[in-house]
């Protein structure tokens, strides 16, 4: 166990640079989730600490100790690949051996330990079987197992879970959980999804275009995003972004016309007359029928999820289509008007220029 | 099912497989029949009459000690030509796989033997080791061995042996590094991750999964030892000093068309044919079931 340092890490091929200096630092025992959209470097990142690309830049540290150079054995860490890259030519036991032996166990403690996390991941009865004998789950199973008998420093997962269906994916989701629960070994994960994210994660790295753009708790990240990008990336359906004016002492925001939103006590007074993007969360909207400052959005379909309606509308004529989730099952025409209202401190206010969080 | 009436009686079919079947049968079963049948005659020294003698030209031919010699001579030739040209190629593919500079320019410039003719490839070798021209004979004069395959039978034995494996180390280079980019690139990793060096990696990941590559490559260079390096052997040594590179593919033309044994050199040339059918069975056999891993 071990705490992963990483400071102004950078990687670049040839000319191109690919990650701009990430740093951070997970605490021993931690479980951080790297997510963001394909192609942003997540992978990269994770092969970096693994040892699998050489560093352009920076320094990653691991239990204390500069890594930067070491080869990835030397590194003590242990790695669940995306296609799990079991051997196929080796039975499961053998595969959940190879390590060990490079390490040179004995014999008898290679079978206490393959034995031992056979059991925790059910894997007890396929020992003698080829990776192909198995189905997706247990293929994943013993990719984890094969991390699990080294008890390394640090465990890395990319996108482990991508290659399963949908209801395998979740049950494993909350098996890792568990495990890590019993381990408490320090785990690094990579995602682009981000129910995934937010359900392991104790912090959350969201990378966008190589650079880390929030680092925090998945409850910060959803209540708090730093920038525009979080916001749209974290929480699903993702929020509404518009764009609005912000009156002259900053504490409403116009939007079209004379549609009008009330902000939260402080306002922004700094960004006064100013425009600026507006975003509210899907969720976060209510049907206020009394309230004489309801904004009235004009429905133009609604999707039908038994537990929620989705609602998409426009306000007077922005262009864009908002979307709406309420709670329940709703019928509503398409063309009503529905009046909404939202609670100000449901409101997030971004930089139309810069993104950033206002 | 489809009902045969769905489809309507065309010549086309049989108009597209004529040309194949008739290649097959003037290339292939005509000459092949032909073999078997001069193996079971007997034509006097001067061709005046030929005599159907069924079996007496194999049984000759099993009783006769340079025939043996022939035989023993093929397998040791086969058996180093292959191992020589697939490890040689095994060694070259790895190195390939792994280097990223230049490696278009290393690759082209390995494929290029595949390209040379066998006869030129041996007259290429001839030159190079020629007791009184040759560079290499030079070097190896000057080093205090003295070098000359026209006398050594031993020596004209491993010159064959490493023109006709210089020959085929394209060939397995190419089969081994398609076999090796196939090999997703997280295995390595994961080994790499679990403790394992370069070679090590190698020897438990690598060449285990290019198994089905490895025994198809053995099985079609043992076919190429067999019958493919006439031409080589013909440039080189023309089977001498004293028969000592005579292996069988060369003993059938040497007893055929110098020695005019006709039905001896046919009943040789039905032995390697078996031989062949044999090998070619075998390989899709496992071709069929795949190499077990
Ligand atoms: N060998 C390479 N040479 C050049 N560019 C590369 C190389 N490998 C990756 N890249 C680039 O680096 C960037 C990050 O790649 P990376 O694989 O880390 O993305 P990712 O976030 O893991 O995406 P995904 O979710 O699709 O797996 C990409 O833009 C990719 O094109
Ligand atoms: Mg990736």
């Amino acid at each position: 166990m071990a705490e992963v340092i990483l400071e102004k890490v950078v990687k670049a091929y040839g000319k191109t640079e690919v990650i701009h200096g990430i740093s951070t630092a997970i605490a021993d025992g931690e479980f951080i989730v790297i997510v963001g959209p394909s192609g942003c470097g997540k992978s990269t990142v994770l092969r970096m600490i693994a040892g699998l690309e050489k560093i352009s830049g920076g320094i990653i540290r691991i239990d204390g100790r500069e890594v930067n150079n070491l080869e990835p054995k030397d590194r003590d860490i242990a790695m669940v690949f995306q296609n799990y890259a079991l051997y196929p030519h080796m039975t499961v036991f053998n595969n959940m051996a190879y390590g060990l032996k490079l390490r040179k166990f004995t014999k008898d403690e290679i079978k206490h330990r393959v034995d031992q996390a056979a059991q925790l991941l059910q894997l007890d009865g396929l020992l003698e079987r080829k990776p192909r004998q198995l189905s997706g789950g247990q293929r994943q199973r013993v990719a984890m197992g094969r991390c699990i008998v080294r008890e390394p420093k640090v465990f890395l997962f990319d996108e482990p879970l991508s290659n399963l269906d949908a209801k395998l994916r979740v049950q494993m989701r909350l098996e890792l959980r568990k495990l890590h629960e019993r381990l408490k070994v320090t785990s690094i994960y990579v995602t682009h999804d981000q129910v995934e994210a937010m359900t392991l994660g104790d912090r959350l790295i969201v990378i966008n275009e190589g650079a880390a753009e929030q680092i925090g708790s998945p409850l910060e990240l959803y209540e708090k995003p730093a920038t525009k990008f979080v916001a749209g990336f974290i929480g699903s359906p993702s929020m509404n972004f518009i764009e609005a004016r912000l009156s002259r002492d900053g504490q409403s925001a116009n939007i079209q016309g004379d549609v009008r939103l009330a902000l939260s006590d402080d306002g922004a007074p700094d960004f006064g007359d100013r425009k600026v993007i507006i975003g509210i969360r899907p969720e976060h909207f209510n049907i206020s029928e009394s309230n004489p400052q309801a904004i009235p959005l004009s429905v133009d379909h609604i999707e039908i999820l038994g537990a929620d309606t989705m609602v998409y509308g426009r306000f007077a004529d922005t262009p864009d289509l908002i979307t709406i989730r309420l709670p329940d099952i709703h019928h509503f025409k398409s063309e009503k008007v529905l009046p909404l209202s939202v609670a100000p401190d449901k409101i997030h206010i971004f930089n139309k220029d810069t993104g950033a969080r206002i | 099912m489809l009902k045969r009436t769905h489809f309507n009686p065309s010549p086309l079919p049989y108009l597209l497989v004529t040309p194949q079947i008739l290649i097959t049968i003037i290339f292939f079963i005509w000459p092949a029949s032909q073999a078997v049948f001069q193996s079971l005659l007997v034509e006097d020294a001067f061709g005046l009459k030929t005599e159907f003698v069924w079996f007496d030209n194999f049984i000759e031919l099993f009783s006769d000690q340079i025939y043996f010699n022939s035989f023993g001579k093929t397998i040791v030739f086969s058996s180093l030509v292959a191992f020589l040209s697939l490890g040689t190629a095994l060694i070259l593919a790895a190195t390939a796989d792994r280097i990223v500079r230049g490696a278009t320019t290393y690759r082209t410039l390995l494929i290029w033997p595949y390209a040379v003719a066998p006869v030129v490839a041996g007259t290429l070798w001839m030159f190079i080791f020629d007791p009184t021209l040759g560079i290499v004979a030079y070097m190896l004069d000057m080093m205090g061995y003295d070098w000359n395959h026209r006398l050594n039978g031993n020596q004209a034995m491993a010159l064959i042996i490493f023109a006709a494996s210089w020959k085929q180390i394209s060939y397995n280079f190419l089969f081994f590094l398609a076999g090796m980019q196939a090999i997703p690139k997280s295995l390595t990793e994961a080994a790499a991750i679990d403790g394992a060096g370069p070679a090590w990696r190698f020897w438990t990941i690598i060449f285990p999964l290019l198994s089905p590559t490895t025994f198809f490559l053995l099985v079609m260079n043992i076919v190429y030892a067999f019958f493919e390096t006439f031409g080589i052997v013909h440039a080189v040594t023309k089977g001498g000093p004293a028969g000592a590179t005579e292996i069988m593919v060369y003993k059938v033309y040497n007893d055929g068309f110098i020695g005019l044994d006709l039905g001896g050199s046919a009943a040789q040339s039905v032995v390697l044919m078996v031989i062949v059918i044999t090998l070619t069975v075998i390989q899709f056999r496992y071709i069929e079931r795949k190499v077990e891993y």
